[in-house]
């Protein structure tokens, strides 16, 4: 009985490893696709579509270049869903602690991403 | 489109070698960067620190999927490094650099000292199997399959508290100094919580992308970060980062140490002379 239920745990572990295994794929496969599509079309162009010497480097001029499909200004989205991946990973990794009722994991993890969270919003903030 | 093949090569190389070793690839991409490419300085580091994360992430899946990497340990030790990170941002400016240049070098060489010493001792010897009370409580003990050797490997770690304070030490490397610290977090595993370097490897690859993510936000938001260099590096250590989780599990461990030794002692060795104000 106590190893039927162990079974029953493990497997449930497994899939949810290979679930976290898939969404991050999924982010890092996305990311690079965005940063190819943003070279092919510096490449395809010929242009940076900024002036030369400027890139976008603030949420509101990423985006709205973004849009207007800006070479630069897709490169720097990309980069910046590379830079999200690692913080994915940690979200992720809550989840599947959770999932394996490892109340003692999921709150370490948890400390990790609200540390790493302030650290991001004192980055974007400061300087 | 020379400028950009030279950027792929690069990255393709720096992700082969960063995923084997468990380290950011900083020591390759920086001196082509700077010397090569003659690129400033910050713009160098900030295209490094986008390098460390896309080593991270693409070696990281291959990892978790393979069950190479202990998510456990990584998670544990990161509450270390992200705080020492922050720690080492707020008092940079306080303390002299150079004296830490010193202290981190001199850590460096005394590791690959020590590492040398290991593999010429005992060959390869069996993973310890001790009953740490800190490591059982906090269920950091794993197993890894070892192509190389064609084996399940269960291992323990020992000595968590030691490895914690290492880890807060290269948490203030990378925040301080703007350095990778890989190289330090795999020692931290290795040589002082006794975990097989193949793990050690593949769980500082996850953490690394972790930590460098914060000084990669002020480094995007500070305009340092050059679209142009960042994104084919990045494409480049992605596809390398792949090959690299794959030759590092057929490496046998012995020559996994061979490559690893030469580079720490490199590092230490910039490190120190870079203290005393040369840089190379």
């Amino acid at each position: 009985m106590q190893n039927q239920k162990q079974n029953h745990l493990d497997a449930e572990n497994k899939e949810v490893e290979l679930v976290i295994g898939q969404i991050l794929r999924v982010g890092v496969i996305v990311a690079a696709v965005v940063i190819l599509f943003g070279l092919i079309l510096l490449f395809g162009t010929g242009s940076t579509g900024y002036p030369a010497g400027v890139h976008p480097s603030r949420i509101m001029s990423i985006v709205s270049g973004t849009v207007a499909l800006k070479p630069y200004a897709v490169l720097m989205t990309g980069i910046f869903l590379l830079i999200l991946t690692p913080v994915l990973r940690v979200v992720v990794s809550i989840y599947a602690f959770v999932k394996e009722h490892d109340r003692l994991y999921a709150i370490i993890t948890s400390v990790v991403l609200v540390i790493l969270v302030a650290a991001m919003i004192i980055g974007y903030f400061g300087k | 489109m020379h400028e950009l093949l030279l950027l792929l090569l690069t990255g393709l190389g720096a992700g082969i070698l960063g995923a084997i070793m468990g380290i950011g690839g900083g020591m390759i991409i920086t001196p082509v960067l700077t010397v090569i490419m003659g690129l400033p300085i910050q713009y160098a580091i900030a295209a490094s620190v986008i390098a460390v994360i896309a080593t991270s992430s693409g070696s990281t899946i291959a990892y978790l999927r393979d069950d190479m990497l202990n998510l456990r340990v990584a998670m544990f030790l990161e509450i270390a490094t992200t705080v020492g990170a922050v720690v080492g941002a707020i008092v940079s400016g306080l303390v002299n650099t150079k004296f830490l240049y010193w202290l981190f070098g001199a850590l460096l060489i005394f590791s690959s000292y020590n590492m040398v010493r290991k593999l010429l001792g005992k060959k390869d010897a069996a993973p310890a199997t001790t009953n740490d009370a800190i490591a059982s409580k906090l269920r950091l003990n794993g197993t890894y399959y070892d192509k190389a050797a064609m084996k399940q490997v269960d291992y323990s770690v020992t000595n968590v508290p030691g490895g914690f304070v290492m880890m807060f030490g290269a948490g203030i490397a990378s925040g301080l100094l703007g350095i990778g610290s890989g190289a330090f977090k795999v020692i931290a595993m290795d040589t002082i919580m006794h975990m097989p370097l193949k793990p050690s490897s593949a769980t500082s690859n996850l953490m690394m992308g972790v930590t460098a993510a914060a000084s990669a936000t002020v480094y995007f938001f500070n305009g340092s970060l050059q679209p142009e260099i960042a994104g084919p590096l990045a494409i480049g250590i992605l596809v390398g980062a792949t090959i690299g989780t794959r030759v590092m599990q057929v490496l046998p461990t012995r020559v996994l140490r061979m490559i690893f030794i030469p580079i720490v002692a490199y590092m230490g060795l910039q490190m120190l002379f870079k203290g005393f104000g040369v840089s190379f």
